[in-house]
């Protein structure tokens, strides 16, 4: 059986919008994917023990609140932390661009601004997917 | 990531083979010491039937079946996931550890899934005693998916005392989680009234316990008592266990100690008679047994057959109605 891209769809933070995560998550699922949604206020450490136990490829997060810059730091390191830093990061959300070159720099993959059309994003996936699985087993 | 799948168990002398079986090996280690990675690893290798994962439930067999297992069930929007979350807390304040198996539809269209039972079930971040997986139905029927046996497997080898197995939600006809679970808890809703009626066969039966949820809310006596004279009617006490009738509202967790009492009474008894349980034992392993064989068998026909290539090279003919697809059968010889 092919196996399945699983894609967690988080929303930490305090911001009530889960709308555009929703949206998200719909056209991932329209994709083909298995998206894990976990609904709305989930700290780093809810998220990535939501990763691991659901072991995804991908995690996606959202965030509109401007906490952009302690949240996805704190994710990588609590992957890193708990040996599952090959799970692929990514974001969408309002990130400025400044912001986003230091987030890619610390190891998030594909950041995703309003407005993007969900297909770029699954695109990115896909082909970081088939990188992925293309190389030799790393594990 | 998982190996592709290329080898069969006992079919040594590949070097794929073996990486599978290292990989197994190392697998199973991570679930004897409950090493979450590990044991999300393993039931992605399970899901996906690969070879690890076939080597692997191999190594576990014989190590699980002790813990208990659970399905809940029942109709969209009853609250099961809202149940299977209290009845885990519950279960945690006793100090036993507790995995959670909860499907959802995959979309037949897109083969994709949203599995959203985590919103209902706040994981304890950190508690290592809760394991919650979300697994998507992946074309199965039967309100399971075909892997959630072998899933439980896992968590059952990984040392879970409890697994509580949450269908995807049910009509009338999806009944495979009674293959799965000890005990089968049927949530029902207020709303499900006039339902019960028209479920007298199939899911009824199925019920070990019921659970009338959201009992506060208007009509919950009416449904105690529409399961109750159903019940009557039909003689439905199986070998002797009446199911008894729990009302509950388990976003507020009243009436959730109840349903775990009534769930342990139910395990009781089915241990209770050494001869039933042996009988009952067999029969389940020997449905089993038939199913594994059924995708064993399919799997390697599909394969050995090149089914898929011949099939792509028939489907244009067929499609134009130039050939019967019953002469085309005949004609790949497959017995």
């Amino acid at each position: 059986m092919a196996e399945k891209i699983r894609v967690l769809v988080a929303k930490p933070g305090l911001d009530g919008h889960d709308r555009g995560a929703k949206v998200i998550a719909a056209a991932f699922r329209d994709a083909g994917f298995e998206v894990i949604y976990t609904g709305l206020h989930q700290t780093p450490e809810m998220i990535v023990d939501a990763a691991i136990q659901e072991d995804v490829d991908i995690l996606s997060m959202s965030v509109l609140s401007g906490a952009h810059m302690t949240i996805f730091p704190r994710v990588l390191a609590l992957l890193k932390e708990r040996g599952a830093d090959e799970i692929h990061v990514i974001g969408g959300g309002i990130i400025p661009r400044e912001d986003a070159a230091r987030l890619r720099e610390m190891g998030v993959g594909g950041i995703f601004g309003p407005g993007t059309p969900t297909s770029e994003a699954i695109e990115y996936i896909r082909t970081w997917m088939a990188s992925r699985r293309g190389a030799p087993a790393a594990e | 990531m998982p190996a592709r799948d290329t080898g069969e168990i006992g079919n040594p002398g590949t070097t794929e083979a073996d990486v599978a079986r290292q990989e197994a090996a190392r697998l199973a280690e991570g679930l004897e010491r409950r090493e979450r990675r590990a044991i999300a690893r393993a039931i992605s290798h399970v899901e996906d039937e690969t070879a690890v994962g076939r080597e692997l439930l191999d190594r576990i067999f014989v190590r699980a079946g002790t813990a208990r297992r659970i399905g809940v069930t029942g109709p969209p929007g009853a609250g099961k996931s809202t149940l299977v979350h209290a009845l885990a807390t519950l279960l945690r304040q006793r100090g036993e550890r507790v995995g959670v198996l909860a499907i959802d539809p995959t979309s037949p269209f897109t083969g994709g899934a949203i599995l959203g039972d985590r919103v209902r079930m706040p994981s304890a971040s950190g508690d290592e005693g809760l394991f919650v997986r979300s697994m998507a139905s992946r074309g199965s029927l039967g309100g399971v998916s075909a892997t959630t046996h072998e899933a439980a497997d896992v968590l059952d080898a990984a040392g879970f005392d409890w697994i509580l197995i949450e269908t995807v939600g049910v009509g009338q006809s999806e009944l495979e989680v009674v293959e799965l679970a000890d005990t089968v808890l049927l949530v029902l809703v207020p709303e499900s009234g006039d339902a019960v009626q028209t479920m007298k066969a199939g899911i009824m039966e199925i019920a070990d316990v019921f659970v009338v949820n959201k009992y506060d809310r208007e009509g919950g006596d009416r449904l105690v008592r529409d399961i109750s004279v159903t019940l009557e009617l039909t003689g439905w006490t199986r070998q002797g266990w009446v199911p008894p009738i729990c009302p509950a509202t388990a976003t507020s967790g009243e009436g959730v100690a109840k349903v775990l009492e009534e769930t342990e009474a139910h395990e009781r008894w089915l241990t209770g008679d050494e001869r039933r349980r042996e009988r009952m034992r067999l029969e389940k392993m020997g449905r089993r047994l038939r199913a594994l064989l059924d995708r064993a068998l399919v799997r390697r026909v599909w394969e050995q057959a090149r089914l898929e290539e011949r099939l792509a090279e028939a489907l244009p003919r067929i499609a134009a109605r130039e050939l019967s697809p019953y002469r085309w059968i005949a004609s790949l010889r497959l017995e």
